[in-house]
């Protein structure tokens, strides 16, 4: 597909001309501001363009989730950003949400309903699984990932704080590709290091850093692809990477991208 | 009689001294904050069962969860023979229950010296993979001299009980032969049927009963120690797992407690509370977060007390695998020493703790009025708290469904909320999100992405 084709909507665009998406794509902050990031924003889009779901994104109507600064401690912050999000979602009658980050999963999730915000959210891993499964998403045979070692690294907010494992080992099923597990997976998984505000700061004082622990561990399976789900988990692996200078033989990428790999999208 | 008699008293002591402890526990527990826990009962039904009785969580490692299962069925089917001691103790019976439920004695005895045996095989792996194999979680700064004591003489006195268990029966086993009046006969019992005839036979009546009556009063008086020793040990967990696993949250994981008063000033803030909603303004600053086990909820120091200093939260956490200072189960001894220390200095009723200012009106020292001078931060530092990634990993690895990161994230709370402090790298991320509505300072649309993207071929 060329980036000609790809439609990307805006919400107000559409409540202008009166029709009202199917889903809303939540981008976050990392998906519309860090440029590795960027890439899974478009990965999704593309998909979701290809199996011609109506979708709507809020452009610079949308808002931090609030996340970080909430489990930093400042929940002043968190209510601020939270409470004019909803405001802005019950004005565009928003039901159901898509995000590529967990974290604003996380929070869409669980945390808005207290707040008065009560949505259908899903993770894309989910979505991406759900598409598969019925049958509107191909994945084609003998794609780029056909038969390749790979690894996954469970996100700790779509993971332990959610209990998704199984849709995105099912979407990597799908793709053919040869899944080799790290010995910490699933409710073990270890952390990348960036959450609970880590991203935002020095680390503190200690023997190594979070993600060269985690990155160490994926490339002793000898996978050439570590898979991920998480725009944070996406950046400290790909950092690990590099520390380990092995950023020539093996990749980070998130399951949009693989998809859009794989069917040449 | 007079063994009755002396029974009776130390049985008295015992119990009335244990019930003192646990109601001091109690008190301590309750020196945290209000919670209204409650709701959807056969989910915590569920979790008493499985993970409390049935132990779930400790098979994700199954080496040291089967030697922990023996040791804990032993103990759960002890506790029938326990009766029959007590009974026999107050009334001066002996083996109350041996003519009285026929086949199912000997059943009995027999589960229960089978599980003996694996129990004793279970202490002895325990003691040398507490004392020779160089585990790291049992060996972390936090476990300190009376950590690692407390394990040990827990073990020990399961050793001692299984002695008086066998020499108790050993010498019943020849004695049911030699007088069979007063010895009922229990049926074949496997391991003191056997070893007991082949040790003890020969031995003549009075040092057989001599034998019977040190494994049983050994038995009773370790079990009275134990009782009494709960309390002040990490063993605690043998009581407090069950209501710990009941009164576990059951949201999702992922979810933090919401701050409704922070909530409805925002609103007010914002306009979105109907006129005349608006929260009240309260006179003093009001303090948010959790500086103390004072403004922790009791759930919190519950979660402490049934803490048994395993370190599967801290062989988990990626911050203390990777050398940070931040410890799961560091910051639960210290919830409960705190707690401890409270406890004690309000017991002293001792004038000198009651807050300087209130000190004339005051008429007794209450947990109102308490001030000494410390927080939890004494306890725990900024460093340990700001090294956490939230990562859920702590929760997910306990046993016992305990939640650190419930208490690290309050005390964070307090850091920002009331002290106004906390890591500087952290503020303008905050202020971008306030003024900018992003966690970055970019100039950029939040949309240019996509605008750039549909421009390019
Ligand atoms: S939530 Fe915090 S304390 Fe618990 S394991 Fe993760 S980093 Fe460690
Ligand atoms: S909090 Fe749980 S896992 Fe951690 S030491 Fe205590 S009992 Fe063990």
């Amino acid at each position: 597909m060329s980036n000609k084709e790809l439609k990307i909507p805006r919400m107000a665009d559409m409540a202008a001309a009166g029709q009202e998406p199917e889903i809303l794509f939540w981008v976050g902050c990392a998906g519309s501001f860090d440029a590795r990031a960027q890439k899974v924003t478009l990965a999704f889009c593309k998909i979701l363009n290809e199996v011609g779901i109506e979708f709507a994104i809020l452009g610079n109507e949308e808002s931090c989730t609030g996340d970080p600064a909430r489990r930093a401690g400042n929940e002043f912050v968190f209510q601020m950003a939270a409470l004019q999000n909803i405001e802005t979602l019950k004005m565009y009658n928003v039901k159901k949400i898509v995000a590529t980050c967990p974290h604003c999963f996380n929070v869409l999730k669980n945390e808005y309903p207290k707040l008065g915000g009560n949505y259908e959210v899903l993770h894309h891993t989910q979505l991406l699984e759900e598409l598969i499964g019925s049958g509107r998403l191909k994945i084609e045979g003998g794609g780029s990932l056909n038969g390749k070692k790979i690894t996954y690294h469970d996100s700790c907010y779509l993971g332990r704080a959610n209990g998704e494992y199984e849709a995105p080992r099912s979407v990597l099923e799908a793709l053919n590709s040869d899944l080799t597990e790290m010995v910490r997976s699933k409710e073990r998984g270890l952390c990348c290091g960036a959450g609970g505000a880590q991203m935002w700061k020095e680390d503190e004082p200690g023997d190594k850093r979070i993600n060269t622990e985690r990155t160490d561990e994926a490339l002793t399976t000898g996978a050439e692809v570590i898979a991920s789900n998480c725009p944070f988990c996406l950046t400290m692996l790909s950092d690990g990477v590099k520390a380990a200078e092995k950023q020539e033989t093996v990749m980070v990428y998130d399951l949009a991208e693989l998809i859009v790999d794989n069917n040449g999208l | 009689m007079l063994q009755q008699l002396f029974f009776a008293i130390v049985a008295i002591a015992a119990f009335s001294y244990a019930f003192r402890q646990f109601m001091t526990i109690r008190r301590n527990i309750l020196l945290g904050k209000e919670e209204e826990i409650s709701g959807d009962e056969g989910q915590r039904w569920k979790n008493v069962m499985l993970i409390a009785f049935g132990q779930k969580k400790m098979f994700k490692r199954w080496i040291p969860a089967t030697f922990h299962l023996f040791i804990y069925v032993a103990f759960l089917f002890t506790q029938i023979e326990l009766i029959e001691i007590l009974i026999d103790g107050f009334f001066g019976t002996h083996r109350f229950f041996a003519d009285k439920i026929g086949i199912l004695y000997p059943i009995m005895l027999n589960t229960i010296e089978i599980l003996s045996v694996l129990a004793l095989i279970g202490t002895f792996v325990f003691l040398a993979r507490r004392n020779l194999l160089k585990i790291p979680r049992f060996h972390k700064s936090e476990m300190t001299w009376w950590p690692k004591l407390d394990a040990n003489l827990i073990l020990i006195g399961e050793l001692v009980l299984l002695a008086g268990i066998f020499s108790m029966n050993g010498a019943d086993a020849v004695l049911q032969k030699l007088d069979p009046e007063h010895f009922h006969d229990t049926g074949f019992v496997l391991f003191s049927g056997t070893f007991g005839p082949l040790l003890l036979g020969g031995l003549s009546e009075g040092v057989l009963i001599i034998i019977e009556r040190f494994g049983w009063w050994l038995h009773i008086l370790t079990v009275f120690a134990f009782l009494n020793y709960l309390p002040s040990s990490k063993h605690l967990h043998i009581m407090l797992a069950f209501p710990n696993t009941w009164y576990a949250r059951l949201q999702p994981a992922g979810e933090m407690n919401n701050m409704p008063e922070i909530m409805d000033e925002v609103k007010s803030m914002m306009g979105l509370l109907p006129e005349g909603d608006a929260p009240a303004m309260e006179e003093e600053l009001p303090e948010f977060g959790a500086n103390d086990v004072f403004s922790l909820s009791w759930k919190n120091i519950m979660d402490a007390y049934t803490c048994t200093e395993c370190g599967r939260c801290t062989s988990e956490c990626p911050a203390n695998i990777t050398g940070k200072k931040l410890s799961p189960r560091k910051v639960m001894m210290d919830v409960r020493d705190r707690a401890e220390e409270i406890g004690n200095n309000l017991d002293s009723g001792h004038f000198k703790w009651i807050q300087e200012d209130l000190r004339n009106e005051a008429h007794a020292l209450t947990k109102a009025n308490y001030d000494d001078g410390k927080t939890l931060f004494d306890y725990i530092s900024n460093e340990e708290l700001h090294a956490c990634t939230t990562c859920n990993a702590c929760v997910e690895a306990c046993p016992v469904m305990i939640n650190p990161l419930d208490i690290i994230l309050q005390l964070r709370r307090y850091e920002i909320l009331t002290q106004s402090a906390g890591p500087a790298d952290l503020v303008p991320m905050f202020t971008s999100i306030e003024n900018g509505g992003s966690a970055w300072q970019i100039p950029d649309d939040r949309d240019k992405w996509a605008v750039d993207a549909m421009s390019k071929d």
